[in-house]
C-alpha cells in the first residue's frame, strides 16, 4: 500500500510561493516560505498567514454526547463560543486537544488534530454507540490562520462584521473579501487574530485576498516551521510530542481544562490520579547556555535522569534557548536547576513559568 | 559561479578550499538549503586534529541537530568567530562568510568531488 500524503485546497499556492513542503499528519504542508525566523518575526511584529486546512473538523448535533467526550462542561457555553478542551480515554489518557465550538443553531464543532482526525472521529462514533451522531467535516472546509498584532486590523477591513465584538475565543459567521467564513478569535502562536474556516472551493480566493489587502500591513505567508516556534514561546502544548495517551491531565499542567463534577470518559482515572502523588510533572525551563534542547533528550539532576524533553528550540523573540520537559514535581518549581543532556554533557537549564513569551498588552 | 571556483565537496555535503598547506571548510548551499535556519554551531578547538572524513563538530538548524564531517585532515586554526552571534551567515553565504574552520598541515582526501561531480551527486540524491 502507498499512503499518499493529502494536499489542502492551498497546495498549488504554496507551491507558486515557493514553500518547502514537509509531511505532517498525514499532509503535505509548508515547512517554510522564506525563513522560519522571518516567518517568526513577521507574525509577532506584523502579521503571518497559515494554511491549517490539515486541522481536523467534526459536527456532532447531540450534547449529551459532546459532553461524554470532552473533559469540559459545554453547557456552560453560549453558542458563539470556544473552549479548548481534552478528549481522554478510560485511563485519564490524553487522546487529543480540541477546540469546541457552540454553532448558531446549538451543535458542536471539534477542531482536532490533523493525525488524529480519523481516529478521533471513530473514537467517538464508538462512545456514541452507533453512526450518524457525529460527521467528519474536515475535508470539505479549509481553514486559514491570521495572526500577528496587524491581523485583527487587516481581518476588519475585508469584512462587515464587527470585529471589536468578537471577544478571545469567539467567533461569529460572516463574510470576508466575499467569502462566507466562520471567522474566529483563536490561535495557536501566542498572538491575537483569527482563523477562519471557509468551504474548500473558496480558500485560494481568502487566501489571496489577505496577502494582497495584507501587503501595507506586511504580511507574511508562514508554515509549519514557525508555527511551532511561535506555539513553543507561548508555552502552548503540541499533542504528539508534549502529551499523549499515556499523559494524564494533571501531569500535561492542563488542570484548568477539567469539569471533574460532570461525567466524561477519563474522569473517574483522573480523579483518582488527583488523590495521588504525581510522578511527573511538565514544566518549561530554559538554557542558561547556548545548547538546544530537543524533543527526546534525558534531563538530568547529579549525574541521574530525572526526566524527558517533550520539545525544544531556539526562542526568536526572546534570544535563548526554551523548552518543555517533564520533571518529578520536587524539580518543577522556578529557579530550579537542571541538566539537559546535549549529546552526552549536562548542559545547564533552569525551570522557568509557562508561557516564556506573553504579547504586550495592546495600549 | 565564480566564487565556487577550487572548491571541492564531501558527499555529506561541506565544501573544502586548500590554498598551500591551509584548507578552509563549510557546508555547501544544498546543505543550508535542506536544514533551513541555522541557529548553532558546535566546533572543535584551535590545535585539534582532525581526520578527513572524521567528526568536526555538529549543525544545529530550528528543524534539527546534524553532524559536520571534515573534508580533509589537518589541524584546525580557527574556527569562525561570527558564527556565534550571526549563525545565519551559514544561510546566507555559505561559500563566503558562513565558512565555518580553517585547517594547516592539511592531508588530502582523494575521494572528494569536483563541482560538476557533486552536483550530479546532490542531483541523484533529490530524486
Amino acid at each position: 500500500m502507498v499512503v499518499t500524503a493529502a494536499r489542502t485546497p492551498l497546495y498549488e499556492e504554496h507551491v507558486r510561493l515557493g514553500a518547502q513542503m514537509t509531511n505532517f499528519g498525514g499532509w503535505v504542508m509548508p515547512l517554510q516560505y522564506s525563513t522560519i525566523r522571518e516567518e517568526h518575526r513577521a507574525v509577532r511584529e506584523a502579521v503571518g498567514l497559515f494554511d491549517l486546512s490539515h486541522m481536523g473538523e467534526l459536527r456532532i448535533g447531540d450534547e449529551t454526547l459532546v459532553q461524554r467526550v470532552v473533559s469540559r462542561d459545554v453547557t456552560r457555553l453560549r453558542p458563539g463560543r470556544i473552549q479548548y478542551a481534552l478528549l481522554c480515554n478510560d485511563a485519564g489518557g490524553i487522546i487529543d486537544d480540541v477546540l469546541v465550538y457552540v454553532m448558531p443553531d446549538s451543535s458542536y464543532l471539534l477542531v482536532v488534530n490533523a493525525g488524529n482526525q480519523d481516529g478521533d472521529f471513530e473514537w467517538i462514533k464508538a462512545q456514541a454507540q452507533g453512526d450518524g451522531a457525529v460527521s467528519n467535516v474536515g475535508r470539505d472546509w479549509a481553514l486559514v490562520g491570521v495572526q500577528g498584532p496587524r491581523a485583527v486590523g487587516l481581518v476588519q477591513r475585508l469584512t462587515r462584521s464587527e470585529l471589536g465584538d468578537v471577544k478571545y475565543y469567539a467567533f461569529v459567521e460572516g463574510a470576508v473579501a466575499n467569502v462566507p467564513c466562520v471567522i474566529s478569535r483563536t490561535g495557536y502562536t501566542g498572538e491575537d487574530g483569527f482563523e477562519l474556516f471557509c468551504g474548500n472551493a473558496d480558500s485560494v480566493r481568502l487566501w489571496r485576498a489577505l496577502l494582497e489587502e495584507g501587503r501595507s500591513d506586511g504580511i507574511r505567508p508562514a508554515g509549519l516551521g514557525a508555527r511551532d516556534t511561535l506555539r513553543l514561546e507561548a508555552g502552548m502544548r503540541l499533542y504528539g510530542n508534549d502529551m499523549d495517551a499515556d499523559t494524564n491531565p494533571l501531569e500535561a499542567g492542563l488542570d484548568w481544562t477539567l469539569n471533574l463534577d460532570k461525567n466524561f470518559v477519563g474522569r473517574d482515572a483522573i480523579i483518582q490520579a488527583r488523590q495521588q502523588a504525581l510522578a511527573r510533572q511538565l514544566v518549561g525551563f530554559k538554557m542558561l547556555d547556548r545548547s538546544i534542547p530537543r524533543h527526546g533528550y534525558r534531563v538530568v539532576s547529579d549525574g541521574e535522569e530525572v526526566g524527558t524533553v517533550t520539545s525544544g528550540n531556539v526562542s526568536f523573540t526572546l534570544g535563548y534557548n526554551i523548552g518543555m520537559a517533564y520533571v518529578p514535581p520536587a524539580m518543577a518549581q522556578p529557579g530550579t536547576r537542571l541538566g539537559v543532556d546535549v549529546r552526552g554533557t549536562a548542559a545547564p537549564a533552569e525551570v522557568v513559568p509557562l508561557p516564556f513569551y506573553k504579547r504586550p498588552h495592546p495600549k | 559561479m565564480a566564487e565556487l571556483i577550487g572548491l571541492r565537496f564531501a558527499q555529506t555535503h561541506e565544501w573544502v578550499k586548500t590554498e598551500g598547506e591551509t584548507a578552509t571548510v563549510g557546508i555547501t548551499e544544498y546543505a543550508q538549503s535542506q536544514l533551513g535556519d541555522v541557529i548553532y554551531l558546535e566546533l572543535p578547538a584551535v590545535g585539534q586534529q582532525l581526520d578527513a572524513g572524521g567528526r568536526l563538530g555538529v549543525i544545529e538548524s530550528v528543524k534539527a541537530a546534524s553532524d559536520l564531517y571534515s573534508p580533509v585532515g589537518g589541524e584546525v586554526t580557527e574556527a569562525n568567530a561570527e558564527l556565534k552571534d550571526h549563525p545565519e551567515y551559514v544561510n546566507q553565504d555559505p561559500y563566503g562568510k558562513g565558512w565555518i574552520i580553517k585547517l594547516r598541515a592539511v592531508k588530502d582526501n582523494p575521494k572528494l568531488l569536483d563541482q560538476k561531480a557533486y552536483d550530479a551527486f546532490v542531483e541523484g540524491q533529490s530524486h
